[in-house]
């Protein structure tokens, strides 16, 4: 309760309902980063896998070393690798110039977390029972095409789950791009700190980082109702799946629902 | 008449050390139905699997519509064919497997329409005409819209029957079509079966199923240890088999 007392309710109070346009800028990055890393990561995993399952060994190689030095080194290393060995430019999206620091943050986590989605998507394609290819095949279909049309769209409701966890870990990761000053959430946290030392500005980001993670985990439960639709032939309620997606226990025995 | 549709010359496969077919030869004429019998492990449906190229051979060669499958003649070696052309074939070729192996994302109707609008390029509303029409022979007109898992396995099959049918096949391969079914509902495949080969459809259907083999086929071929072992006439088969092997094995299921 001590704590509680101590808390500067006035200060977050002003944090959470009257950001100011800088705090909407530091938002706004947080999310634009997470997305876009995100949104690539799941890109160069999907490609690490079928570069995985290739028939040609040194792609497989290749796959196998991204996967080892991506998730054997630590991703504040390879920010600041990133950071001081390339110099990334400023990106003009007409609407908003990314600032090159934000850029140097997209990079490294896509690139990051591409090795961990390699396995979560090796692992949904390696889900879908074999015949399944071979039937697509036996139609005339190629690779390619079964790949993309059959066992990709079957392989995605495997993924989801995992995905979701990995986006929301995504959303609280960005922040770890403030060391090399990009201004973002926790960056402008730490600033506003730094100018008075009022330790409740964090507090109040805490709140900020909650309302996007919460925010995600609705918008997941969507796509895995979405997702879940078809194969099952009847749907699970809104409710059940928020309490799944609450439950990590779920999410580890996810496959038990699956079938 | 009588053209050949498929034809098998000395086809040999290992799966490491374990040699499945030792030199199998086969000729199916168009319009005839094979059944493929045989003990577990005899080779049956590695042989059939080889004929559309889910598994590759060792030796030999295997022509369907006078098209050499999965393998290109070049300088008088047989090397393995570009996925293309591999592709390309098997459209000729429908298959049905044991377990199904429909598109549980797909309904019924979707799982009849992909193939011939993704790899024949056919337009949506042929594809669907052809499809209920397809889905209606095989009983399972009013099914159009349903999930995989909302059927029952015999519907399931059809389905995939249908499926299959719907790329205009010069050749049907069945793997074990109703070993995975319960016994009340292999009936209604079969019978679904028992029509298309009286349509005249070539077919080879790897069966234990002796009832449907008496009625339907053409010829009866029987397989064990990798080799063929006896080819007849129904009528020649259940009646007077020339084989010790094949009595043995036919008191056994009989």
């Amino acid at each position: 309760m001590h704590v509680l007392v101590a808390v500067d309710w006035h200060v977050i109070w002003l944090r959470i309902f009257h950001p100011d346009h800088v705090f909407a800028r530091a938002l706004w990055a947080t999310v634009f980063m997470s997305v876009v890393s995100q949104a690539a990561g799941v890109g160069l995993g999907l490609v690490a896998a079928l570069m995985r399952m290739s028939r040609f060994a040194p792609l497989r190689w290749l796959s196998g070393a991204y996967v080892w030095v991506f998730r054997g080194t630590p991703l504040l290393v390879q920010i600041f690798f990133i950071y001081t060995t390339f110099n990334l430019p400023i990106v003009n999206l007409g609407v908003w110039k990314v600032p090159s620091e934000i850029l140097t943050g997209i990079v490294a986590l896509s690139v990051n977390e591409g090795a961990y989605m390699r396995e979560i998507i090796r692992a949904g394609i390696d889900s879908i029972d074999r015949g399944q290819m071979e039937a697509a095949k036996s139609l005339g279909m190629r690779y390619g095409q079964a790949m993309r049309r059959i066992i990709l769209p079957q392989a995605a409701r495997v993924i989801v789950p995992p995905l979701g966890n990995e986006f929301n870990n995504m959303m609280k990761t960005t922040s770890l791009v403030y060391t090399v000053g990009a201004y973002e959430l926790f960056a402008d946290a730490e600033q506003k700190y730094s100018q008075t030392f009022i330790s409740d500005y964090f507090i109040a980001v805490a709140f900020w980082y909650l309302v996007l993670t919460t925010a995600w985990t609705f918008i997941q439960v969507l796509i895995e109702r979405r997702l879940a639709r078809s194969e099952r032939g009847d749907q699970l309620s809104y409710r059940e799946l928020l309490l799944m997606a609450w439950n990590p226990m779920t999410t580890l025995g996810r496959g038990a629902w699956r079938r | 008449m009588s053209e050949v549709v498929m034809r098998a010359t000395e086809v040999h496969k290992s799966f490491g050390r374990l040699e499945v077919l030792k030199g199998v030869s086969l000729e199916v004429k168009k319009g005839e139905t094979i059944c493929l019998i045989g003990p577990s492990g005899s080779g049956k449906t590695t042989f059939i699997r080889c004929i559309n190229h889910l598994e590759k051979i060792d030796s030999g060669r295997i022509e369907v519509n006078g098209h050499l499958i999965g393998y290109r003649e070049r300088s008088g070696k047989l090397v393995e064919d570009s996925e293309r052309n591999i592709a390309r074939h098997r459209t000729q070729i429908g298959m049905v497997f044991q377990r199904f192996n429909l598109f549980p994302h797909m309904t019924a109707l979707e799982n009849v329409i992909e193939a011939p609008m993704r790899v024949q390029g056919t337009s949506k509303a042929h594809a669907t005409d052809y499809a209920r029409a397809l889905l209606s022979r095989v009983g399972l007109g009013d099914k159009l819209d349903t999930y995989p898992g909302k059927l029952s396995g015999g519907q399931q099959q059809r389905v995939a029957i249908a499926r299959a049918l719907a790329m205009g096949p010069a050749l049907m391969l069945f793997d074990e079509p109703t070993s995975a079914l319960d016994p009340e509902v292999t009936g209604e495949v079969l019978s679904v079966m028992e029509e298309l080969a009286h349509a005249g459809i070539t077919m080879i259907v790897v069966t234990h199923e002796m009832g449907f083999a008496r009625k339907a086929a053409d010829r009866v071929v029987m397989m064990d240890d990798g080799m063929i072992i006896e080819d007849g006439t129904p009528e020649h088969f259940f009646v007077a088999p020339e084989h010790e092997r094949t009595r043995q094995f036919l008191s056994k299921i009989l």
